[in-house]
């Protein structure tokens, strides 16, 4: 080695070690933190290969752009109630009484700068995270995979859904508009309808009788703060497991209940993701620019004694307004009490009751089942008919309440007067779920006797007829992708050797091994 | 011994590590033709850039959001196209596996976390027990002390405000811009929302006072049995509150005489007494008696007769 400090390039290199400066500054974090196992072992980490895995993907990256395009709305939003006369740019609402809350969304929506596609971004990122909670809910609902070791993550995940319900529906509220007032007044009267307390409820939560000057505000930080905190760490703690337990994994060539096979963290499914992140971002920001969603300005103020003839919640929202439209007008009045059956039931004991169901279900199948063994393999839903069965009734009655959510306008679609619409989602909402179970459950039966290669890809078949008019089949040569599906999984390499001819040139740190 | 196993072995024990090489066929692309891939995944780079370009572009040029949307979003889309097919198509796609080792600890560490909780209470904690019960008081005050802001920091408690209105014997009714309502101001068929006079612009009461004054004929109605002088000269009035979940019943179908309230459709029969024809309202809505001054201007005879809008607990029945 020189001493003068003039070390060539690659004097340099080998002082470094094999490999280079990575491997040097490697060297120095793992002296203080003790990282280098535990690193190793995160980029070799696996990921089962199979769509129904990026659902979830789908849901944190578009939480992710509800927080970047949340963040730049707090900007400009004004969370308050403080009534003036408007002087903003937008013409139409001159001179009209506005809360500052919507005097502020709309400015935001009409003069800032890419405002309105921030907010509507905002607002589909909102939809598309919700939609994607309750699809990947499904998946692992369906394949079983909520079951030992993981029914604390389905805790975790469910209860994710539950608050982003309500931060959805809280987010709606805020621009103070006359269809969201009309869901907080709606709200309101479903709080006080709860016995013994419900009065005292709304009135802790709106600070008085309902409007109050204090909802908008109070709902501004938990929708900004309170609940995105919660919501934050509770995905921490989501993927946490996640890693912990390893992902569960299809039946399939060489996966067993001691292994999960798929690509490794670095640099496979890091690729694929960074990706997914960056198109579903890219969908988002397309629908925000080109879909109109939510239009505060052509509403108007919200006011007590005013309403628009289109109430409607987002979709999400959808089936319970639906249960609270067919549910008949039952009330208790008596020894000087009210107890208003028609909100109670719909809009308060019967979500509780859905999503009480959901929260026991492991339990529930566990004690009907008698299983008390670690899975990591996943169930083909046809192999569990029952339960592929009672979700699909579920999801049934989901979407019969929403489509009974659409009452009115349905009775104007076809001609037919409101009330045969609603006595038939009456008799629907009970009929389509049952119907819908029992005939997923035969459906299950029947494919149970199909072979074990359904959803394989299948080689191609090349048919000839010779020249005496018999016809032969003869599967084509195994192409190389078929092959891939075949190979038996092998560790993540740690080495990866390069032949000598397939470089030019040494390059730091691969090993070369003579061909 | 599994792979796995063998590899973390060789690694505690500081042994050379398994090695594969590049032809393995677990690292080859996983398309037949990896330079069509390659272009491929390049043109959608390109159409990427031009996206994010061009978004920079109309930002400057403050353009349309249906530009900015555009642009970005297919620059967003088209970089992440890109980067999927690369991982998807030109990186190792394995099969690789990793062992699952189980969750549970070894016996003796289970019996000795066990033994830590139990034997520590049992012999160090449990003897001290009136520390202990002193220390629950404690805190089992505090909890319920911790509830105190909660209750009456939050709101105040309702009282009777749910029950009562502004309206009063011989308030005068007002529209929203403070107009009193003359004998003659309404055509029959006519409708207008109306306060009582001087709480007309308190946004915070409008909401429970809120009234609908309907002409519904040119002489008195007796809509119930016991109000025969409650609707002079066809005017009626009823609280716009409905009684299913407190939307203000704003729609007013002429020619059925039915109030409907757009939230949940329920419909009121104006003429006998607002009682709910249709939809999840549980109960009429409630009548307010009118009379007409000396003025001829419309004033109420008293308050309504019972809490108006969506029913609670505290809410009386008679
Ligand atoms: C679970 C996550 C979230 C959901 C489901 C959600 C949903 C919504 C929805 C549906 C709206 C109504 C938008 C509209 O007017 O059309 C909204 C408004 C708003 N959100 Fe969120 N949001 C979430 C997280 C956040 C976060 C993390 C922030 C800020 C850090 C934020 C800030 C705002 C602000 C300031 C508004 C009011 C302005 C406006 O309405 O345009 N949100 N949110
Ligand atoms: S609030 Fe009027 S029908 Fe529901």
């Amino acid at each position: 080695m020189s001493t003068a400090g003039v070390r060539t390039k690659r004097e340099a290199q080998a002082a470094r070690g094999r490999y280079g400066r990575v491997g040097q500054i490697i060297g120095e974090i793992d002296d203080r933190l003790g990282v280098a196992k535990g690193g190793r072992t995160f980029l070799d980490k696996i990921f089962p290969d199979h769509w129904s895995f990026m659902l979830g993907e789908i849901a944190l990256y578009s939480f992710i752009v509800l927080i970047a395009t949340g963040i730049f709305l707090t900007l400009y939003y004004v969370p308050s109630q403080t009534l003036s006369v408007y002087h903003g740019s937008y013409a139409p609402l001159r001179g009209q009484k506005v809360t500052a809350a919507y005097a502020s969304t709309v400015d935001l929506s009409l003069s800032v700068r890419a405002g309105l596609l921030m907010r509507q971004m905002h607002h589909w990122a909102a939809d598309i995270f919700i939609g994607a909670i309750v699809i990947h809910m499904a998946r692992i609902f369906f394949t079983g995979a909520f079951r030992k070791p993981r029914e604390l993550n389905w805790t975790i995940g469910l209860t994710l859904l539950v608050l982003s319900l309500a931060n959805g529906f809280i987010g709606y509220s805020l621009p103070d508009d006359l269809i969201s007032g009309t869901g907080l007044r709606i709200m309101y009267s479903i709080i006080l309808s709860i016995p013994f307390v419900g009065s005292y409820l709304a009135f802790w939560l709106f600070g008085g009788n309902y409007p109050g000057t204090l909802i908008i505000p109070r709902l501004y930080i938990v929708h900004v703060l309170i609940l995105p905190a919660i919501l934050a760490g509770l995905i921490g703690a989501h993927l946490f497991l996640l890693v912990r337990q390893k992902h569960t994994q299809f039946p399939g060539k060489g996966r067993t209940e001691g292994n999960v096979v798929g690509s490794p963290m670095y640099p496979t499914f890091m690729a694929k993701t960074t990706g997914y992140l960056f198109m579903i971002t890219g969908v988002i920001t397309v629908l925000g620019g080109l879909a109109q969603i939510n239009p505060i300005w052509q509403f108007g103020q919200y006011q007590a004694d005013k309403i628009s003839y289109a109430v409607q919640p987002d979709w999400y929202m959808g089936w319970l307004d639906g249960a609270m439209r067919i549910m008949p007008s039952w009330e208790f009045a008596g020894w000087g009490h009210t107890i208003p059956f028609v909100v109670l039931l719909p809009a308060v004991v019967f979500p509780g009751m859905i999503f009480t169901l959901c929260y026991a279900w492991p339990a529930i199948e566990r004690k009907f089942t008698g299983d008390n063994a670690i899975h990591h393999l996943l169930d083909r839903p046809r192999d569990r008919p029952k339960r592929t069965a009672a979700g699909a009734a579920m999801i049934a009655l989901m979407f019969t309440l929403l489509g009974a959510s659409a009452t009115d306008v349905l009775a104007n679609f076809f001609h037919v007067s409101l009330n045969e619409v609603l006595w038939t989602f009456r008799v629907l909402v009970f009929v389509v779920p049952i119907v819908a179970g029992l005939f997923t459950w035969r459906i299950c039966l029947e494919m149970q006797g199909g072979g074990a290669d359904i959803g394989k890809r299948k080689r191609a078949v090349v048919m000839t007829r010779s020249a005496t008019g018999e016809y032969r089949t003869v599967e084509t040569e195994a192409q190389p992708d078929d092959e891939h599906e075949e190979l038996p999984p092998i560790p993540v390499p740690v080495h990866i050797e390069v032949g000598a001819g397939d470089t030019d040139g040494e390059e730091v740190g691969v090993r070369t091994v003579p061909r | 011994m599994s792979q796995d196993t063998e590899l973390e072995a060789a690694m505690d024990a500081d042994l050379p590590l398994p090695a594969t090489s590049l032809d393995d066929p677990h690292l080859r692309e996983a398309v037949r033709n990896p330079e069509g891939a390659e272009r491929a995944i390049a043109w959608f780079f390109v159409l990427g850039v031009i996206g994010v370009a061009l978004f920079g572009a109309a930002y400057v040029q403050n353009w349309r959001p249906f530009t900015l949307g555009l642009s970005l979003g297919l620059g967003l889309f088209f970089l992440g196209l890109g980067i999927t097919a690369w991982g998807k198509y030109l990186m190792p796609q394995g099969p690789f596996s990793e062992a699952r080792h189980a969750l549970h600890s070894a016996r003796a560490e289970r019996e000795a976390i066990a033994a830590a909780l139990v034997e520590r209470t049992g012999v160090v904690v449990k003897r001290r027990r009136v520390l202990l019960g002193l220390l629950g008081s404690g805190m089992g005050i505090f909890g319920i002390v911790a509830l105190f802001p909660l209750l009456r920091s939050l709101g105040p408690l309702p009282g009777l405000t749910l029950t009562k209105t502004n309206w009063r014997r011989g308030s005068l009714l007002v529209d929203s811009n403070g107009r009193a309502i003359h004998v003659e101001a309404l055509e029959p068929g006519g409708i207008v929302t109306v306060f009582p006079a001087g709480f007309e612009s308190n946004d915070q009461t409008v909401a429970v006072d809120q009234t609908v004054l309907i002409r519904a004929g040119t002489t008195a109605i007796v809509t119930e049995k016991g109000r025969s002088t409650w609707a002079p000269a066809g005017y009626i009035a009823y609280s716009k509150l409905c009684t299913h979940a407190g939307c203000p019943v704003g729609l007013y179908e002429k020619l059925l005489r039915l109030l409907v309230c757009p939230c949940h459709q329920s419909m009121f029969n104006i003429d006998d007494g607002a009682v709910p024809e249709f939809g999840p309202a549980p109960r009429p809505l409630p009548q307010l008696p009118l009379y007409i001054d000396r003025a001829g201007f419309l004033r109420a005879q008293s308050g309504y007769d019972q809490p108006v809008g969506p029913g609670y607990y505290e809410r009386t029945t008679t």
